[in-house]
């Protein structure tokens, strides 16, 4: 890291050496993100792909299980996560009109939203654990025929669930990351490139689940509320 | 015409990024794309000995009908030397080494678009690799690299895991660098540099970096189902369970299918130049060749069921994956073609790095062509899992690639060390690679198509003299790779300083900037201003740059 | 992004659209259409996506070369289902042993 680099250009805030102007470097971190982002589609995408054979193998099995997904805390938890994109794109918006306060505001509404799905999540996976519906050596299931099939598709509830979950934990820590920086002047109207990468991670965080939650929840399903 | 150079001070006189800066924090801090090039060659260098190592124990296995180890021991070797050498070895290998060292500097920029992130895929890289060389030093994995459940699931007895999770780092570090690569090539171009005039190397590289980038997650995730399923048994892969075998198999081979194009499409990125170089003439067809690449990348895409024709997969589904397995070879023997034609009426000479691109165009050739009888649903039928199949691939990825990789650090070995090798040593080292490996695979078609299968410890007796053959030609092979280790690394320290072009090449790297480099890589902005390949001089803007 | 910043109407607007959306695709859950159920979900689920990427990641005002990686993304999963889904919707085509 010793380098003498040799341009004595005024450097732009956040700009680094190696590319030659701010809208370069913020093309390249965008375009970086999205590629990101791209790879997060396919690693999703293996699962859902699992998870769309064995609906297809099991129709019977899978209509039991549904009975068992907790609507009302899946429906909440969309909603929450929606109004979290919303808080999140405002936080963005206020960055890059160098509002510092409203900046920090958004981010931290985002965050607590965003805690909250977490905290259903947890209640959730609870309820599940309680039914004894967690796969492995505890695992019960009331209708003895689609015990096998049963325990498959709530394997994959868990890893895609799990791994959103996951997802989203990450984001909280980034979003807490950018609270920090943000309040200590870190960000301006002419440089505000972490929130809104971070932003578009957040988002499609919330895309995963708007597709999740359809799947999971919703399908299958025409009884009441509740599990 | 181009900016070329002048004759510079020495090595050592004049800063350049080896000199810049000492001691080992500047090596493992650096963000310099060219000093972690270097990082990744003696990693991805150390990895292809130590699988090599377990190939060495498989061919003195094999040299007996009975052999010298366990069944169980002998499933771990050929599961090691298939887990480091694809995915420890054969998948950084140009990327990470050469791609690193030259896409900037071909395309006229500074660095690459995140040096840090660079820096971090090597790390994770590192990381990857002391856990697969705990997973080694814990017993090992005797599932075979393709963990096929449900026997990695279930049955298995070793450490499946620990190699999941190895491979599952080391996938982080491939979709760094391909993220990297991409975003490069699209925003880091120097004034005049525009897709058309993109060396085929950094062509290659962006589609391989295409694959990378959406291929890799989903083996992460199939890895990640099958460590769950290994810890939870909840039966996503297991028969007994209501699980499906062949749906690891399908995402399994999703990755893995275009991973092999990832392993080889950097070895043609590599040969695209060294052959124009060496015929002193452009190469034939450049918008073919650079074409082929993306073509080969997608379509690399949509034949990974020709792994699973006698797995159960649908007839139509089979059909479907044959016929687009035949289809992906028309961009490789496009760039064969190219690679011919180039070379026709021009002026060829015979130097290290233009041997092994005769020999890869060769070897390729043969080793794609049987891809082509494997695609073949009828005869694969009788081929499958013998030795054909393991003929088939190392003669692309070892006759292909591994020959690219020695072609392109000779070729480059001047730009990197500032220093030439001994041209003699190089010619000898590449006429005993090729011959010990055409000894040590050819007689596996033979093998194969005869009925040997592949993964046995023990064999018939009838199988034996062509094993024995194998064996004599890996041994050749072995020595045809420890001699350029040797020349080169004294040619490092003690070789004959290099002038700024040795090879009177064309190209950004050779013509605008020093040899070696400094950091940033250009003493003055780069401008380009004709086409590449511009060996006849025409084409050339004039009045510009 | 150098763009006029976007209206928090605008923003506001998207929103009530995903919140009404997600309302629609629960409610219409709850109403028996046999296989349609999912196509409906799905080309809810789609809509809402939709929007998240067109108004909130700004896609709108993105670059042509986003939308290609855009693209491209949505692409590759559909190769990775559909062919996937080929092997095991088309297994029962040939007379024979079946997958049980």
């Amino acid at each position: 890291m010793a380098d003498i680099e040799t341009h004595p250009a005024a450097h732009a805030q956040g700009l680094k050496h190696h590319f030659d102007d701010s809208a370069q470097q913020l093309e390249s971190s965008t375009l970086g993100m999205w590629v990101f982002l791209l790879t997060e589609i396919m690693f999703f995408g293996g699962m859902f792909g699992g998870y769309t054979v064995y609906r297809n193998m099991y129709p019977g099995a899978f209509a039991s299980t549904s009975q068992f997904m907790n609507l009302a805390i899946g429906s909440i938890n969309t909603g929450v996560l929606i109004c979290s994109s919303f808080t999140m794109v405002l936080a963005v918006r206020a960055a890059q009109l160098g509002k510092k306060k409203s900046t920090i505001t958004f981010l931290v509404l985002t965050l607590i939203l965003g805690s909250v799905f977490l905290t259903l999540k947890y209640v959730e996976y609870y309820e599940k654990w309680k039914d004894h519906h967690i796969p492995g050596p505890g695992f019960r299931y009331a209708e003895p025929q689609y015990f096998h099939e049963a325990q498959i598709l709530f394997f994959l509830y868990f890893a895609m669930t799990g791994l959103h979950a996951l997802h989203m934990i990450v984001g909280a820590g980034l979003l807490t990351t950018l609270i920090v920086m943000a309040s200590r002047n870190r960000f301006s109207a002419e440089w505000y490139t972490p929130v809104e990468m971070i932003g578009l991670y957040w988002h499609f965080v919330d895309i995963v689940w708007i597709f999740l939650f359809p799947l999971l929840y919703l399908i299958g399903h025409t009884s009441s509320w509740g599990g | 015409m181009s900016t070329t150079l002048p004759h510079p001070l020495h090595v050592g006189e004049r800063t350049n990024y080896l000199n810049a800066d000492y001691g080992w924090k500047s090596w493992l801090f650096t963000t310099d794309h060219k000093r972690i090039a270097l990082l990744y060659l003696f990693s991805v260098t150390a990895f292809f000995f130590l699988g090599g190592l377990f190939a060495v124990g498989m061919r003195i296995n094999l040299l007996t009908p009975e052999g010298i180890f366990s069944h169980d021991t002998y499933n771990k070797l050929f599961t090691m030397h298939g887990i480091i050498m694809v995915f420890f070895f054969l998948v950084p290998s140009i990327p990470a080494t050469l791609g690193n060292f030259l896409i900037p500097i071909m395309i006229g920029a500074r660095d690459l678009a995140f040096p840090r992130i660079n820096l971090l895929s090597w790390y994770i890289y590192i990381v990857g690799g002391i856990v697969a060389l705990f997973a080694i030093v814990q017993g090992g994995v005797d599932t075979g690299w393709t963990f096929y459940a449900p026997f990695s699931t279930t049955y298995s007895n070793t450490h499946v895991i620990l190699a999941a999770v190895a491979i599952f780092i080391s996938g982080f570090s491939s979709i760094l660098t391909g993220l990297n690569f991409i975003v490069t090539v699209h925003k880091m171009r120097c004034p005049g540099m525009t897709w058309s005039r993109l060396p085929l190397f950094v062509w290659g590289h962006y589609a391989t970096s295409l694959i990378q980038v959406l291929g890799t997650p989903v083996i992460a995730i199939t890895l990640f189902l099958l460590g769950m399923e290994r810890l939870f048994h909840a039966g996503i892969f297991d028969p007994t369970l209501g699980g499906d075998p062949v749906l690891f198999q399908h995402l399994f081979w999703f990755y893995s299918h275009p991973a092999v194009y990832i392993m080889i499409l950097p070895g043609m990125a590599v040969i695209s130049e060294i052959v124009p170089c060496f015929s002193r003439k452009a190469i034939f067809g450049y918008e073919f060749v650079a074409f082929s690449s993306l073509g080969i990348a997608v379509l690399g895409f949509v034949v990974w069921g020709h792994h699973l024709f006698v797995a159960g997969q649908s007839m139509y589904a089979s059909m479907v994956f044959s016929f687009m397995s035949m289809v992906v070879a028309v961009p490789s023997a496009i760039k064969v073609f190219n690679w011919t034609a180039t070379m026709y009426k021009g002026s060829v000479s015979f130097e290290t790095p233009m041997l092994y691109a005769f020999g890869f165009i060769g070897l390729f050739t043969i080793g794609g062509l049987t891809g082509l009888f494997l695609a073949t649903m009828a005869f694969d039928v009788h081929v499958t899992d013998t030795y054909f199949v393991i003929a088939h691939f190392h003669y692309v990825m070892v006759g292909g690639m591994v020959m690219a990789f020695m072609g392109g650090i000779h070729f480059w070995f001047p730009k990197i060390t500032g220093r030439l090798y001994p041209e003699n040593w190089g010619r000898i080292g590449a006429a005993i690679v090729f011959i010990g490996f055409n000894l040590t695979f050819f007689p596996q078609f033979i093998l194969g198509y005869l009925g040997m299968p592949r993964r046995y410890a023990s064999y018939a007796p009838e199988f034996q003299m062509l094993h024995v053959m194998s064996s004599a030609g890996a041994s050749i092979l072995g020595v045809g790779y420890l001699i350029p280790i040797i020349y080169l690394t004294w040619a490092w320290r003690k070789g004959p300083i290099s002038p700024q072009n040795p090879w009177n090449a064309k190209g950004l790297e050779w013509e605008q900037s020093p040899t070696p480099p400094p950091t940033f890589n250009f003493d003055v902005p780069p401008v380009c201003t004709e086409p590449a390949y511009n060996y006849s001089g025409e084409g050339a803007e004039v009045g510009l740059g | 992004m150098t763009h006029k910043v976007v209206s928090v109407k605008t923003y506001a607007t998207v929103f009530l659209c995903l919140i009404a959306l997600t309302a629609t695709t629960v409610g219409v859950s709850r109403i028996e259409l046999g296989e349609y159920n999912f196509v409906v979900a799905m080309t809810i689920a789609v809509m809402k996506g939709s929007l998240v990427v067109w108004f909130f990641m700004d896609v709108r005002r993105g670059s042509s070369l986003t939308k290609l990686f855009v693209g491209a993304g949505l692409f590759w999963l559909a190769i990775l289902l559909v062919f996937v889904l080929s092997d095991y919707l088309s297994r029962g085509w040939l007379p024979g042993p079946k997958w049980w």
